[in-house]
């Protein structure tokens, strides 16, 4: 028997066991987070059908512009997760640390994007609240829209601010050393996070900005 | 299960293809399709989100206890989706 690796849990007979005990604990993770943004999709339905005409003209407001270069931010930032991933799986340290630095430095220019939106939002009070103003006489389900707007994009950003936390903290210990081709999970299993939003992302686009633009 | 290596080419392709998916996107909510708008932006979304899982999260190469664990979350997702429309939808 070779000799035990000192990342090697006690409870699993060797790193590839725990590997795929680690990954399909992420997945279960995942699906739970699916469930959670579930809920908040299936409102969104509800009172998209509900109010058609509000949401239309409500989502006019959004900047398409941003919100899809956003979207190409996100995607170079999996391209670049994916490819850190790879680093890892070859032994490549430096290209590891070169690719994390990249994730986490386009996970940034994501978020700075969305403040920028955000901030265009309560300049023209936009944002559900007392200082909410919307002319016509839709300004209700419009305020509706805008709750379901900054609570679904609210909480994908809360991901992305913990993806790059994640991918600050992996970068640190890549720095370390601490990777190699024998071990490499935390990579692996953060990986899956970060595309998971992604994922997340790819249906807000289309929903939020997209479906209503040619009225 | 031994631990799968995809090639950087194929994530490079990937990737090519969900920015090509985003541009037409984009476009197909530029023509007024009426209720296929939806339709089609959701069909989109989901093949991307599909692209993304096989490759960029391996599921492809992934043990079958994983993607039946994914499969099993859509599908209670899909039950709280279904189940509550087709009440919304008919009434």
């Amino acid at each position: 028997m070779s000799e035990a690796h000192s990342a090697l849990a006690e409870q699993f007979r060797d790193l590839e066991q725990q590997r795929e005990v680690a990954s399909l604990g992420m997945w279960v993770f995942l699906v739970t987070e699916i469930m959670f943004f579930g809920g908040l999709f299936l409102a969104y339905a509800v009172a998209r059908f509900l109010h058609p005409e509000a949401f239309a003209e409500a989502s006019h407001h959004l900047n398409v512009a941003l919100g899809g270069i956003n979207t190409a931010v996100l995607i170079a930032s999996s391209l670049t997760m994916a490819l850190a991933v790879h680093a890892a799986q070859v032994g490549q340290r430096r290209a590891l640390m070169g690719f994390l630095t990249l994730t986490a430095a386009l996970g940034c220019v994501f978020l700075l994007i969305k403040g920028i939106e955000y901030a265009d939002k309560f300049q023209h009070h936009l944002v559900p609240g007392s200082a909410f103003s919307f002319a016509g006489p839709e300004a209700r389900p419009a305020e509706l829209f805008f709750s379901l707007y900054f609570a679904m994009t609210g909480l994908h950003a809360l991901h992305m601010v913990i993806g790059v936390g994640v991918v600050v903290v992996l970068l640190v210990r890549a720095w370390k050393g601490r990777y190699s081709v024998q071990y490499h999970i935390p990579i692996e299993v953060a990986g899956l996070y970060w595309h998971f939003v992604d994922i997340i992302w790819i249906f807000l686009f289309p929903l939020l900005y997209l479906i209503d633009i040619h009225h | 299960m031994p631990e799968h290596i995809v090639s950087r080419k194929l994530y490079f392709l990937i990737c090519g293809i969900l920015l090509s998916l985003t541009l037409l996107t984009w476009g197909v909510a530029l023509i007024n399709l009426g209720r296929w708008n939806i339709v089609l932006a959701l069909a989109i979304a989901f093949s991307k989100a599909t692209l993304v899982a096989l490759f960029f999260m391996h599921l492809r190469y992934s043990p079958r206890r994983t993607q039946l664990t994914l499969v099993a979350g859509l599908f209670w997702l899909g039950i709280l989706l279904l189940l509550t429309m087709s009440d919304y939808l008919t009434r």
